[in-house]
């Protein structure tokens, strides 16, 4: 149960804002991701969903540390990365992999498939050189591709081999936990329901970690055993999957869900659906109190004062509103 | 009369590669007032068929090899350029799916909106401005009298995709296509787009060609849909219908791989293999390759739509026969 093997204590990443060409001012602050505490057990999946600029995707950069923590701590395996020095990162970053979204720019065109997956291997050392061909084949299957195509470039591939090339690039160096950035979303349904097969699977056999970035409900609660959502840089709703999206508790994520079009037309026609107004609010300047109030059905003067806490809510879930018990 | 009648259009692409049969002998209509969804996956042609009919593909490669589309007793794919632009932008309007590559970044929201007004109606400049206002109000931007003189980059995505509705609905359209409208949206913002494009629909009583790849957006949109494999049609029918009652394992295979038609932690019904190449001669069923039902007489003899029942056509060999 208490086997975690990624803990994120209050992270935060901040970008400051310059302004002025020869002597640059400081004019603000963009909070991506301001102070989430989150943990990811050994085999699970976690979902993270919410809005472009919501923060999924700095976040998974902070974990992977592609771009320096402002606050917080990073602990992987027991081990601060904050603290790490260059080559203690390197041993690291071993540990865990990123799967981008779009699988025509996450792959070097100039290279094989071949030179793509030796080039992790050779790098860290893993297998003496004789063994990186046998290695490669092996991910090549691995992943469902015929080890007979690793001498072509991605450009022979279609979207959904290419996704494949990058996800045995990820478990080249048997990680322990993945983040996958919108692995499917750039996707066609017949493909994305084979890319989602193949990381539930891997996942299942290698007992993987796997961080599932999407901003599709349906795809992470298919794929995900707790589902966190986001918005404006911070988690408002942590629970197990099936829980979240059936029964969603924060405002939010009440609108999320209910925005999601149904393959159902009866469904579709009949349901009331909760139509959020505007736009996600700017992360430089955002709402006092709760960043959702704006746009909240239930807003009231209190959700102005404070930011609210993620706090219980029964054993397994959390929500971060303060109006939870009214409404 | 249907407002709008294509009947067995082909676009092909002569590349140095090859002919690419994009689209390949599609027949189909629109009624007045009504909402058309077309899905298929990328590539199968139905971004292909509206730049047809709106004249925008490009020549060369692009060639429109055979077909007429009858839009209120002219021809759009033969008749004269004058004709043509008479029709396009004031009767028929699109609107895209990023809306930042189709605004154009250097003019102002006001100039962009008003250009329908003054090139097909004769307005004064004043007047459109405050029909163009009037517009914006319309379709929910805050504020519309002052940021009517913004830049596109000082808009969001959903901000856009709202002055694309706007500029494609001022000159008040009798058919809308949409592609993809919603596609490039947070899911939030494509519940507040897709209820807008309803509610202008509703108002001006205009009919929608509405192009997507998620099922989902066509259940609740459209009264009749059509789903496009490798260029051809392969099945058409009211919504309902094609939704409970679909016919052709096609269909029924992309229905069934949708993650939220399935329980969860099972596996997810796949599609075996990839669409087929459009730049080689297809003998045969195109889906003849991925299908479970695949038979000998599917990989010489191609299928024709032929109905099921009143207002439901498919083209499969073995359900026409009878024997799925």
């Amino acid at each position: 149960m208490d086997d975690i093997i990624l803990q994120l204590n209050d992270v935060s990443t901040h970008f400051p804002i310059h302004s002025g060409f020869v002597r640059k001012r400081h004019v603000g602050t963009v909070k991506a991701v301001d102070g989430v505490t989150l943990a990811v057990r050994r085999g699970e999946v976690l979902g993270l969903v919410g809005e472009s600029g919501c923060g999924k995707s700095t976040l998974a950069r902070t974990i992977m540390q592609l771009v320096p923590t402002t606050g917080g701590t990073v602990v992987l395996n027991g081990k601060n990365l904050s603290e790490c020095s260059a080559t203690e990162m390197l041993a690291v970053r071993r540990g865990m992999q990123m799967v981008f979204q779009d699988p025509y720019a996450s792959l070097n065109p100039r290279m094989t498939v071949y030179a793509t997956l030796a080039e992790p291997l050779l790098v860290h050392g893993v297998c003496p050189p004789a063994e990186v061909p046998a290695r490669v084949a092996n991910l090549m299957k691995t992943v469902g591709l015929a080890p007979r195509f690793m001498q072509k470039y991605p450009h022979e591939f279609s979207g959904g081999q290419r996704q494949r090339i990058a996800i045995a690039r990820a478990l080249a160096l048997e990680p322990k936990i993945i983040i996958a950035d919108e692995p499917v979303s750039a996707l066609d349904v017949s493909i994305q329901a084979q890319i989602l097969n193949l990381l539930a699977q891997l996942c299942r056999k290698m007992n993987l970690s796997l961080i599932f970035i999407a901003h599709d409900l349906s795809v992470v609660k298919h794929i995900s055993d707790r589902v966190a959502v986001m918005y404006l840089g911070k988690i408002i709703e942590l629970g197990p999957a099936l829980d979240v999206i059936d029964r969603p508790r924060h405002p939010y994520t009440r609108a999320l869900v209910s925005a999601i079009p149904t393959p159902n037309p009866d469904v579709e026609r009949t349901r009331q659906r909760i139509v959020l107004a505007g736009d996600p609010p700017s992360p430089i300047n955002p709402p006092a109190g709760c960043a959702f109030h704006p746009r909240c059905p239930y807003a009231e003067e209190k959700c102005k004062l404070a930011v609210p806490p993620l706090v219980a809510d029964g054993p397994t879930r959390e929500v971060a509103c303060v109006r939870l018990g009214e409404i | 009369m249907p407002l709008l009648t294509v009947t067995d259009l082909r676009t092909w692409f002569h590349t140095r590669n090859g002919v690419y049969r994009a689209v390949d002998g599609i027949s189909f209509s629109v009624e007045r007032g009504e909402t058309l969804g077309i899905v298929g996956e990328s590539g199968s042609g139905k971004s292909v068929t509206c730049y047809s009919i709106m004249g925008l593909v490009p020549t060369p490669p692009g060639r429109i090899e055979s077909g007429t589309a009858m839009f209120d007793g002219v021809d759009l794919l033969h008749c004269t350029p004058k004709q043509a632009r008479a029709i396009r932008g004031k009767r028929v309007a699109m609107i895209f799916q990023d809306p930042m590559t189709s605004l154009n970044p250097y003019l102002r929201i006001s100039e962009q909106l008003i250009e329908p007004l003054l090139i097909h109606e004769k307005i004064s400049r004043r007047d459109a401005l405050a029909r163009a206002l009037a517009m914006l109000e319309e379709v929910g931007i805050n504020d519309a009298a002052k940021r009517i003189h913004l830049y596109p980059h000082e808009f969001s995505g959903g901000m856009r995709q709202r002055v694309m509705i706007a500029m494609a609905l001022i000159t008040k359209p009798e058919l809308l296509i949409a592609d993809e409208p919603t596609t490039a949206l947070d899911v939030t913002v494509q519940a507040q787009i897709l209820e807008l494009i309803k509610k202008m629909q509703r108002e001006l009583g205009m009919a929608v060609i509405f192009i997507t790849h998620d099922l989902g957006v066509v259940s609740g949109l459209c009264d009749r849909v059509q789903v496009m494999y490798a260029g051809r049609i392969v099945e058409t029918a009211d919504t309902r219908t094609l939704f409970y009652s679909p016919k052709h394992p096609y269909t029924r295979a992309l229905q069934r791989s949708i993650p939220s038609m399935q329980t969860k932690g099972t596996e997810l019904f796949t599609i075996p293999g990839m669409p087929p190449d459009l730049s080689k001669p297809l003998v045969g069923c195109s889906f003849a390759p991925r299908c479970e039902f695949v038979t000998e007489r599917c990989q010489v003899e191609k299928p024709e739509l032929a109905p099921v029942s009143a207002s439901h056509d498919q083209a499969c060999l073995r359900v026409q026969a009878g024997e799925l």
